[in-house]
This record gives structure tokens, C-alpha cells and sequence, in this order.
């Protein structure tokens, strides 16, 4: 009985078309809000554990959002439009560095507008690294795109104009300055950060339930018959180019300026590509949810797996436990694409059928 | 077998068809010349006004000729069957048609304007929809969401509307939810608005193609097979589906289909290709009684 909709009658389409047509949903996500905003600060400033160490924010919390917001990124792209990237990594860099640059050139800018334009450079790189998709699908674009990953490992490495001539090519952010508040504290940029995420997860789950939306899975369904109803290729993938780099060029930023503070030019290299597809596989292509389960996934395993062996009391030297780990990690997503090929979200929503019958099973 | 008895094998799935009509809700369905002289009185231009006509199209694929020297024209308001054996090149025809395919010769007059090939956006924007001989639908997607791309063209508020959603952009789309619904009425198809589509059986698939390209209400419709692989009674319903978007949304139809029956009771006129080549073209009567059709029928018969 938890979970009826017996006696929440539709009446109008607009009910119908609610972001949660059923209340247990709405008050679910309202309560996690909640937590997310109100609860987890209180708790570090109270200093209740696990919320009083700096750890859970610095090694858990920021990467979580930062990553879940690219991720979303990605998934607005691999997902929705169904085109392959292996350039989210480069994109994120793109991001990263473009808010450098505008936030050291033009310190007078407030630095919510660097991170901005980290988000614009990055856009207008992904269209025109997402133009070869007007021509090519599937793996020979997953190529195109990891061309991108590989020019821009080497312009960030090699043209020291985007490190400001940093001798070690390792450069610094800028403190954070929001409103005329320093965020200097981890729970203070762990704010930040969420409300940056909760507000694109809602624009992006505009777009994707709106006619851009629609248009994006028209093409990644079947783009012949997408284009026999009017619908522009060129329009619909550039779109979901422009606005997946976007997302994926802030949470460059933000990896950079809220999480890391200073960074190496291969802090966003091809691994970083993979762990983004990782992601959203695992958390389920064309999922919103999916892009938050997902990077849960692939960021708490590793660390749970990491602390596993001294917690069983069976203490082994760090570098098998490292080499373990990555085994281990690899055999369960393998595991996992079998079992659940529609990732995480499609257990989501499996269970939440089955709890809609509950108590009777069919 | 000889002549007469495929014509008779033609003639003999007409009853079931009138079976059909008497089974519909339709007050007297009458014949298809009657119906069509309806249509006619009833359009704005006159009656015999032509929307599309396709001239000299050839069409080649190395050394494989899909059409050769195909002449013909499709009036406003009018059901326009195609037919013809295995191959004979409808499908290619209706590919001309909304440009997938380009002719190798030939040109193309839609409302007016004379081509040498269409592109698809172009068509589409110029009011021509279509179903696909093998389902060509958006399978990730519910049954309302496909239907709700058909109305993509209508639908103007951009990516920063969107983006915000509420005012215009929800706006629209409420609109354009209304409309689809009534398609969804139209078609019965109410109790699987919000199942995604490859989860369906083949028949309703084909019914929410249908759907699909009704919810661009276009001035000319292309059904490729509408009817094919389905039972008796989804047949009938199709039939019916077709008859009303034709009379009651004025939609001008395209028709490919093998079963003769329905071809002979739907269509006002009739083209018949063989080998890529027109070797007749009618009203049913005419193209029933001709030896050319009664012959290439005959090819495949056995
Ligand atoms: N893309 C293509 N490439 C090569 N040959 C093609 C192509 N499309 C069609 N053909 C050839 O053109 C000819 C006509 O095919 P088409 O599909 O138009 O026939 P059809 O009348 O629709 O047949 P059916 O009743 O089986 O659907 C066939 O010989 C076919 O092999
Ligand atoms: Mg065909």
C-alpha cells in the first residue's frame, strides 16, 4: 500500500504531464531535497558523524555531483540521441580550462560567469567535434571523438598560453567567490555544487520530456524515419551536442575550481572518458536517475572494494589490494552489463512496478 | 489456372471486404466511386485537381532497374492504389516519392512544383507522411511519444523555452496533446498511450505508425502494406481507419497492398507496375478486366 496510485485521478493533461504524476514520488524527491540541502549541512555543522569529517565531502559528496553532472551530460548525448562519445574527458577539460583562463585574464568577472564560460567553450567545441556525426554513426564516430580527446590532451599540455605559462604546467583556481561570500569550506562548495546540479537535472528533464527531447530519441531510434516526419538530423544532433558538452564543460569546471582547486593538464585524459561511459551504461542509457545511480556505482565500489580486506581483517599489502580492487571492479561491471543491460535505473523502475502491485504479485 | 479464374480468385475476396463495410459503424459505406464522388463535391479545388504527379521516373541500382519510365498522377482526395507482384518496384516508387531514393530520370511535381528528386524534410514539410512496409517506428519510446513526433514540425517554442518549460513551451504542448489524443481516440489505441512500442504486437505497431503520419495531417498520405501480416479483423479496422482519415481528414492516400479485395473496394484508382514498369492504371474495373494485369498476375500465381 505504500506505493498505490488508487484515488490520484488526472484530469487534465497538464496533471498527466507532471514531472511526478504520483505523490509518494513527489514527496520522495522533495524529502531527499531536503536532506541534500538542509540536512547534510546541519549535521557537518553539529558535527555528527559521518558528516564531521572533510573527507565525506572532499572524497565523496563533491566528486559524486560533480561526476553525476557529468554523467547527465553525457547521457543527454549517448542516451537520449544515441551518438557514442569518448570525448567527455577532453570536453570536461575544455570547461575546465576555459574558466581558467577567463577567471585569470578577467579577474573582474564574478567567477559563477568564468564557470559559464567554461560551459560555452566547451558547447561550441562539442558541435564542431559533433559536426562528423552529420556523416558517420556508431564506432567510427566513437573515433572522431576520442580525436578530441587526444588534441586537446596535447594543446593543454603543449601550448602554455591555456596554463599561463606555469612552469610545471599544474595551475591553480581561484578562490570561489559567490555573492561576496569566499567559499572556503567543503560543505560551503558542496552547495554550491548541488544547486548547480539539481538545477541542470531539472533542465534537462525539460528538455528530454519536451519536443527537443522527443526529436533526440527520434534519431537515435530509427534517424531515417525521424527524418521522413520532418525532423532535421542536423538540428537534433548539434542540439544534443551543444547541450551535452555544455553540462560536461561546467562539471569540468567545477572539477577543477570547487573539488581539485589546482590540476595537472592529464587530469582529464582518456580514462576519464571511459569512467563518464562506464557511468551511464551502468546507470542507464536515456535515465536521468540512471546518470546518479551509475556514477554511485563506479565511485563507491572502488572504495568500499579498497576497504574491504583491512575490515575483513585480512590485511594485504596496498598495492594487491589496488590491483584487486581494479580486478574485482571490472568483473562486476562485466557481470552486471550481463545481468542488467538496461542499467541500474531499469531496477529501479522494475522494483517500483512490482511495489505498485504489492501485496498481490500480478 | 487460366485468366478467368485469377480474376475470379480477385473477385472472390471482395465479399469479404463488403463484410467489412457492414460491419463497420459506417452508415451506408456504398461504393468506392461513390465515395469518391463525394469526396470530389465536397473538396475546395477542382474535382479533379492533381497533387502529386510523378513523370518518366527511372530508377536504377547498378545493373538492377527498380522502375523504368513511370508515369502517373494522384488527384486530391482520392485513395490511389498501387500494386503490383513481388519486386515490381512500389516500395522504390513511394522512396521517389518523399525523397529517400533520388531518380536516375524523371521528375517530380508536388502541388505544383516540378523536381527532379524531393528530399525528405521538404516533403515532409511540404504534407507528405508515410508508413514503412516493415514498421519504422521510435521503439525506445511510448506509443503517445512517437505519435507526439508527428507534430514536430508544429511545434515552434525553442530550447530556452523548453529548457524553462512552464508558459509557452507547456503550453504547446498541451495543444498538441490534444490533438494526438484524438488520433489516439480515433485509432483505439487509448489503453497503450504509455507502453513503449517494441513491446507491442505487430498489429498495433502498425496502427500507431498509422498514428504517427496522421498526426502531421498530411495533404498525402503513403502507406506502404498498412494491412500486411495482420489477421481478418485487424484488417478491417485498418480498412476503416484508412477509409475515415481519407474522407473525414481529407487526406489524400497512397496505397500499396497485395490483398486484392481491399485494394479493389478502397481505391478510386489504381496503378499496376510490373518489373518496374506501369502496365496499367484505372479504376478497379478497368485494371481488373486488363489482360496485362490478368497475365502478370498469372507470373506469380504459381
Ligand atoms: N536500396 C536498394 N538497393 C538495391 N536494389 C534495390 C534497393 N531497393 C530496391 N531495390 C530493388 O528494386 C526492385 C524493386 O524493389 P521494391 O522494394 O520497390 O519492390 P516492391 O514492389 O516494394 O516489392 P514488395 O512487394 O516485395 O515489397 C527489387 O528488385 C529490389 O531488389
Ligand atoms: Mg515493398
Amino acid at each position: 500500500m505504500l506505493y498505490h496510485e488508487a484515488g490520484q485521478y488526472k484530469t487534465t493533461y497538464a496533471q498527466d504531464m507532471a514531472l511526478l504524476p504520483i505523490a509518494q514520488e513527489r514527496w520522495s524527491l522533495a524529502g531527499l531535497l531536503v536532506v541534500a540541502f538542509v540536512g547534510v549541512p546541519s549535521m557537518a555543522f553539529l558535527g555528527i558523524p559521518p558528516f564531521d569529517s572533510d573527507y565525506v565531502f572532499s572524497a565523496i559528496l563533491l566528486p559524486f555531483l560533480i561526476l553525476s553532472l557529468a554523467a547527465l551530460g553525457l547521457n543527454v548525448l549517448v542516451g537520449y540521441c544515441g551518438q557514442i562519445s569518448l570525448g567527455s574527458g577532453a570536453f570536461m577539460a575544455v570547461g575546465a580550462y576555459a574558466a581558467y583562463n577567463t577567471a585569470v585574464r578577467l579577474p573582474e568577472l564574478p567567477i559563477l560567469v568564468a564557470l559559464l564560460s567554461g560551459g560555452v567553450a566547451a558547447a561550441a567545441v562539442g558541435v564542431a567535434f559533433g559536426l562528423p556525426s552529420l556523416r558517420i554513426k556508431g564506432l567510427y564516430l566513437a573515433v572522431a571523438t576520442l580525436a578530441a580527446q587526444f588534441f586537446f590532451d596535447w594543446l593543454f599540455l603543449r601550448v602554455k598560453w591555456f596554463t599561463n605559462y606555469a612552469p610545471s604546467g599544474s595551475v591553480t583556481a581561484p578562490p570561489i567567490d559567490v555573492l561576496g561570500f569566499r567559499l572556503d569550506a567543503s560543505v560551503e562548495r558542496y552547495l554550491l555544487v548541488l544547486t548547480i546540479v539539481v538545477l541542470f537535472a531539472f533542465g534537462v528533464k525539460n528538455l528530454v520530456r519536451g519536443a527537443i527531447g522527443r526529436q533526440w530519441m527520434a534519431i537515435r531510434d530509427m534517424d531515417l524515419a525521424a527524418e521522413i516526419i520532418g525532423i532535421r538530423p542536423v538540428y537534433a544532433k548539434l542540439t544534443a551536442f551543444a547541450v551535452s558538452s555544455f553540462i560536461i564543460g561546467i562539471a569540468g569546471a567545477l572539477w577543477a575550481f570547487a573539488h581539485l582547486g589546482s590540476w595537472e593538464p592529464l587530469t582529464f585524459s582518456i580514462d576519464r572518458s571511459f569512467h563518464l561511459l562506464f557511468m551511464v551504461i551502468i546507470g542507464g542509457l536515456g535515465s536521468i536517475l540512471g546518470a546518479f545511480l551509475g556514477t554511485a556505482f563506479i565511485l563507491l565500489v572502488p572504495i568500499v572494494l579498497s576497504r574491504l580486506p583491512a575490515a575483513l581483517g585480512t590485511p594485504l599489502s596496498t598495492s594487491t589490494i589496488s590491483h584487486l580492487e581494479t580486478a574485482v571492479f571490472g568483473v562486476l561491471i562485466i557481470v552486471f552489463l550481463i545481468a542488467e543491460p538496461l542499467g541500474l535505473a531499469r531496477l529501479w523502475s522494475l522494483a517500483k512496478e512490482k511495489l505498485r502491485l504489492w501485496p498481490f504479485p500480478h | 489456372m487460366t485468366g478467368m479464374q485469377a480474376m475470379d480468385a480477385m473477385t472472390q475476396q471482395t465479399p469479404t471486404i463488403q463484410h467489412h463495410r457492414a460491419g463497420t459503424a459506417e452508415p451506408a459505406a456504398g461504393s468506392a466511386a461513390a465515395r469518391s464522388a463525394a469526396t470530389r463535391s465536397a473538396a475546395t479545388g477542382p474535382a479533379d485537381q492533381v497533387l502529386l504527379a510523378v513523370d518518366r521516373i527511372s530508377l536504377r541500382f547498378g545493373g538492377v532497374n527498380a522502375l523504368t519510365d513511370v508515369s502517373f498522377d494522384i488527384r486530391r482526395g482520392e485513395i490511389r492504389a498501387i500494386i503490383g507482384p513481388n519486386g515490381a518496384g512500389k516500395t522504390s516508387m513511394l522512396n521517389c516519392i518523399n525523397g529517400f531514393y533520388h531518380p536516375t530520370d524523371g521528375t517530380i511535381t508536388f502541388k505544383g512544383e516540378r523536381r527532379a528528386h524531393m528530399r525528405p524534410y521538404v516533403a515532409a514539410r511540404g504534407g507528405i507522411a508515410r508508413t514503412f512496409q516493415n514498421v519504422a517506428l521510435f521503439r525506445g519510446m511510448t506509443t503517445l511519444d512517437n505519435i507526439m513526433t508527428g507534430r514536430a514540425l508544429r511545434m515552434r517554442c525553442g530550447l530556452w523555452r523548453q529548457l524553462v518549460r512552464v508558459g509557452p513551451a507547456l503550453r504547446e504542448e498541451i495543444e498538441h496533446r490534444q490533438v494526438v489524443e484524438e488520433i489516439i481516440d480515433f485509432l483505439q489505441i487509448q489503453h497503450i498511450r504509455k507502453v513503449p512500442v517494441g513491446r507491442l504486437p505487430y498489429g498495433l505497431q502498425k496502427r500507431v505508425e498509422l498514428g504517427r503520419a496522421l498526426a502531421m495531417e498530411p495533404d498525402l498520405l503513403l502507406l506502404d502494406e498498412p494491412m500486411a501480416g495482420m489477421n481478418v479483423e485487424e484488417k478491417e479496422d485498418m480498412c476503416r481507419f484508412v477509409v475515415e482519415a481519407n474522407r473525414h481528414f481529407r487526406t489524400t492516400v497512397a496505397l500499396i497492398e497485395h490483398d486484392i479485395g481491399v485494394v479493389m473496394d478502397l481505391s478510386d484508382r489504381v496503378v499496376v507496375l510490373e518489373y518496374g514498369r506501369k502496365i496499367a492504371d484505372g479504376t478497379p474495373a478497368e485494371v481488373k478486366g486488363d489482360p496485362a494485369v490478368i497475365k502478370a498476375y498469372l507470373g506469380v500465381a504459381h
